[in-house]
């Protein structure tokens, strides 16, 4: 494994390495590896080793890190002025069985997010501006340090969720966000999938600015918080702010939602720990690789995409982000054409597939392939980061895929 | 005297053909949906950067895709220069046009295709204006949050193109941020459609490069945008300061304090007075510096919020408190600020400028601001948009001295390079047209440029949309120019 030690360190490797056409494996922490398509190369290029805030400025909600810099230490920093990353972002390694530091780098790269994307934006909507090295062995920097920035192209937002295919990350500048002093969540118990939908729905149309809205089947809802959710199902929808305001938005929302089933308040130390268990997708952190898809849709669209594959295959899922999260765990093959023939009919989104067995992922497109029109543009985009094509050549084609 | 902004040099075998190519758009688009004689050429010649204008070689205002799809093929076809247009509200000549170009103008592209409340997402034709997309939805408890001052008038097309922001962005985002999906017409006349009602892009976020990139990559005609539940009500406080380092620090503790309201504006006093003179909202005259703080949510939580905040600036020696009693008054206070370059405009012509600086250099920048325009002789107002650090200040000048208005051009330039020196950004809003195109070296290096232009010319091989915009003009690669 390379680590460099400084982004001058990092820019003369990847330039010898486009030189003789040597491969490189990006990663951060090496926590999320498992994602993508496999990727034949000759060395794994980590950026563990750009390490270190650079700088941290509550007043202004800005902080910059070096790539490698652990996620905890960031979130550590940011807890010791009551600030967090809004994005909450998830932590691969129960899922895919991994060890190591998830890296700030590595979340913006794979852009993750967690439960509360859906209102807040995600990993790429708080990054701010970036410094990486191209393909050519080029320092390059994009973006800036203030939110309000449409100075040229938008490269940090490309760079995003780019799985490090087309810059090394060496550094970024994200936005940050005050803590919310109180936090609740209500449980709304009993709701079938498709119920669940509509009163998920009801609580986004209320102005009490929900912050989670997930949907925990029969089948798993004994998988968070030690089993001391409500009997049956249950939908969960969290509140936070100012103390006195989550008591009184929750109260209304409560109102509502009692239209739908019995509804129950979780308090705020069983909601922090329900929400991390959802952000990190608990119910299959189940030690095995069985096929694990993350299937986004619209919100109402969800609940139809799992009935239908239930009729045809062995399926576990559950719903985050109002519905239009769906995880699902298959119980042997991935089935993915059905997958994607059905998410195509249900008006469109994308499914990754995030772990299954090596076998399986060989076989399989982990990313959504794309229309010929947008593969050909992600393709010639990608030229021009990485004309040698050593950047984890192949981490997110696939068959139907270009890049 | 010679301007100080050039524009690509007009390819004569375009201009040559002029008629021919008249002919051929007659054969694409129906008669009302082509202008090329002089008198109907002319509202397009320029944007809200008046100080430029060319005349175009004709005017395509499709109402379809399809429609738009055949003009850019034909003009891939023959080289022609499109420059794409909304409403031409553009603050920096985003929609210019050039002697050999096409104006390419979504204007009748007006359509809401459809409004779905249970995802919260409207999906609108390019054409459709930022303001009227909250209004087909008000009644029914929604809103769509991205609000340019010019919003009345400013297309979501044109939104998309300069990723623009607004007021409440401070809270809910800019366009970016809000923005679901897109039909997007690529210069070979290929349709694309990226996003949709759903989250995250599939694999590369060209959505989000699209967003922002001034009509170089292609044409939107249509999005999906997010939708947001309107909060029950909405107050804005306004704060008089008799420094304007204490208002910046008030705005700083505000924030730290955990608070994010909805909006944050600032005015300083030469602002104050313009607008207060025009809008007649009660605006202190006494003050150096106005904040106006707005705050969301129920009238229990807006009283808490508002206690919060006027505590906190009290603890920065805030001398005039005005809390709002009525929705009237609220409008009242709003008035004054939204109108502020309109207000100006009555007592001078003046460049409005649009640099971001990190919220802790605005008393520092202001400062600064202040020095060189004096320096160059003029005055300046500022406006600003406090909570996330967005600057308009606004030089005013004679337009009819020719001297002045290159003095103001030159005052202009040397703020926007203190807003990079500071560690802010050349544009917050307003995007680079041609207004800040010879400025981009100052805060990109040749080699980010050069990574920019690459991935400019994967989508626009040949520099035909929007060719003189963003990049200078000098040292493009391939065929650029």
């Amino acid at each position: 494994m390379l680590i460099p030690t400084s982004e001058t360190d990092a820019a003369y490797i990847i330039r010898n390495a486009a030189g003789q056409g040597k491969r490189l494996a990006i990663c951060g922490g090496n926590t999320r590896s498992g994602l993508g398509q496999m990727v034949e190369a000759a060395e794994v290029f980590s950026a563990r080793g750009l390490s270190g805030i650079v700088d941290y400025d509550p007043a202004e909600m800005v902080m910059t890190a070096k790539a490698g810099t652990p996620v905890a230490e960031i979130e550590a920093a940011l807890a010791r002025n009551r600030q967090m990353l809004a994005f909450e972002p998830m932590d691969h390694r129960g899922i895919m069985g991994t060890s190591g530091e998830p890296t700030i780098g590595g979340a913006f790269a794979a852009n993750v997010s967690g439960p509360r994307r859906f209102v807040a934006g995600a990993a790429r909507d708080s990054l701010l501006g970036i410094r990486f090295v191209n393909g050519r062995g080029e320092a390059v920097k994009a973006g800036g340090r203030v939110m309000k920035n449409v100075t040229g192209l938008d490269l940090v937002k490309l760079l995003a969720g780019s799985f490090g295919t087309l810059g090394f990350l060496t550094e970024v500048t994200f936005r940050v966000l005050p803590v919310p002093p109180a936090a609740d969540t209500l449980v709304v118990s009993g709701l079938d999938d498709e119920t669940a939908a509509k009163a998920m729905a009801t609580a986004m149309s209320l102005p009490v600015e929900v912050s989670g809205a997930a949907h925990l089947p029969f089948t798993v809802r004994h998988r968070f918080i030690g089993g001391r959710l409500p009997e049956g199902e249950a939908t969960v929808l969290r509140i936070e702010g100012l103390a006195a305001s989550v008591e009184a938005r929750a109260q209304k929302l409560a109102a509502v939602m009692e239209a739908f089933g019995p509804v129950t308040r979780l308090g705020s130390a069983d909601s922090a720990t329900l929400w991390r268990d959802i952000r990190d997708v608990a119910p299959y952190a189940d030690g095995t690789s069985r096929p694990l898809w993350r299937v986004s849709v619209a919100p109402s669209a969800g609940h139809q995409l799992v009935a239908a594959l239930r009729l045809e295959a062995g399926i576990d899922a559950f719903y985050d982000w109002q519905g239009g999260l769906v995880w699902m765990r298959m119980e042997a093959d991935a089935e993915a054409e059905l997958v994607r023939r059905y998410i195509r009919a249900l008006g469109g989104g994308h499914a990754t597939l995030v772990r299954a067995p090596d076998r399986i992922r060989a076989a399989t497109s982990a990313f959504e392939p794309q229309p010929d029109a947008v593969a050909a543009l992600s393709a010639r985009i990608r030229k021009t980061f990485d004309p040698a094509g050593i950047f984890s050549p192949g981490r997110m084609s696939g068959r139907g895929g270009a890049v | 005297m010679a301007e100080a902004i050039q524009f690509l040099v007009p390819r004569d075998n375009v201009l040559a053909r002029r008629l021919s190519i008249i002919s051929d758009l007659a054969d694409l688009l129906p008669p009302e949906c082509l202008v090329h004689e002089a008198r109907g050429l002319a509202p397009f010649e320029t944007d809200a950067f008046i100080a430029y204008r060319r005349v175009p070689l004709a005017v395509a205002l499709p109402r379809t895709t399809v429609q738009v799809a055949a003009v850019l093929k034909y003009c891939h076809r023959y080289d022609i220069p499109v420059v794409p247009r909304g409403a031409g509200t553009s603050l920096s000549g985003g929609a210019i046009p050039q002697e050999d170009a096409v104006v390419l103008c979504l204007s009748k592209m007006t359509r809401i295709i459809e409004i779905d409340y249970a995802n919260r997402t409207a999906t609108v034709q390019a054409g459709v204006t930022n303001l009227s997309i909250s209004n087909a939805v008000g009644t029914d408890g929604f809103f769509y949050a991205p609000d340019p001052s010019s919003q009345l008038a400013c297309t979501i097309g044109g939104n998309i193109g300069m990723n623009s922001g607004g007021a409440h962005c401070l809270k809910y985002g800019v366009t970016t941020n809000n923005l679901l999906g897109v039909k997007l017409v690529l210069i070979d006349g290929t349709v694309v459609e990226l996003g949709g009602k759903h989250l995250d892009a599939a694999g590369y976020d060209l959505l989000g490069l699209v967003c922002g990139s001034e009509g170089q990559l292609g044409v939107v005609t249509e999005a999906t945008v997010r939708l947001i539940a309107k909060p029950e009500g909405a107050r804005p406080v306004l704060f008089g300061f008799d420094t304007c380092d204490e208002a910046g620090a008030c705005v700083a503790d505000i924030i730290a304090a955990g608070i994010i309201p909805v909006a944050i504006e600032f005015m300083d006093k030469p602002a104050i007075e313009i607008c207060e003179a025009f809008a007649k909202a009660g605006y202190p005259l006494d003050v150096a510096a106005l904040l106006i703080v707005e705050v969301e949510g129920s009238e229990a939580e807006m009283d808490a919020m508002l206690a919060s905040i006027v505590e906190i600036a009290g603890r920065h020696g805030v001398r005039k408190v005005r809390e709002c009693q009525s929705a009237t008054e609220a409008a009242l206070i709003w008035k004054g600020r939204k109108l502020a370059f309109g207000a100006t405009g009555r007592i001078a012509d003046y460049i409005c400028m649009d640099g971001t600086v990190p919220l802790g250099k605005l008393s520092y920048v202001l400062g600064r601001t202040a020095q060189i325009v004096e320096g160059f002789g003029l005055r300046v107002a500022n406006v600003f948009h406090a909570g996330d650090g967005n600057m308009h200040p606004l030089i005013l000048f004679n337009a009819n001295d020719p001297v002045e208005a290159a003095k103001a051009e030159a005052a202009g330039n040397e703020i926007l390079k203190l807003c990079v020196e500071a560690g802010g950004c050349l544009t917050g809003e307003h995007g680079v047209g041609i207004e800040k195109r010879d400025l981009m070296r100052y805060q990109y290096s040749d080699i980010d440029l050069a990574q920019q232009m690459d991935v400019r010319g994967a989508f626009d091989e040949k520099w035909l949309l929007n060719p003189s915009k963003v990049f200078p003009l000098d040292g493009r690669i391939r065929a650029a120019c």
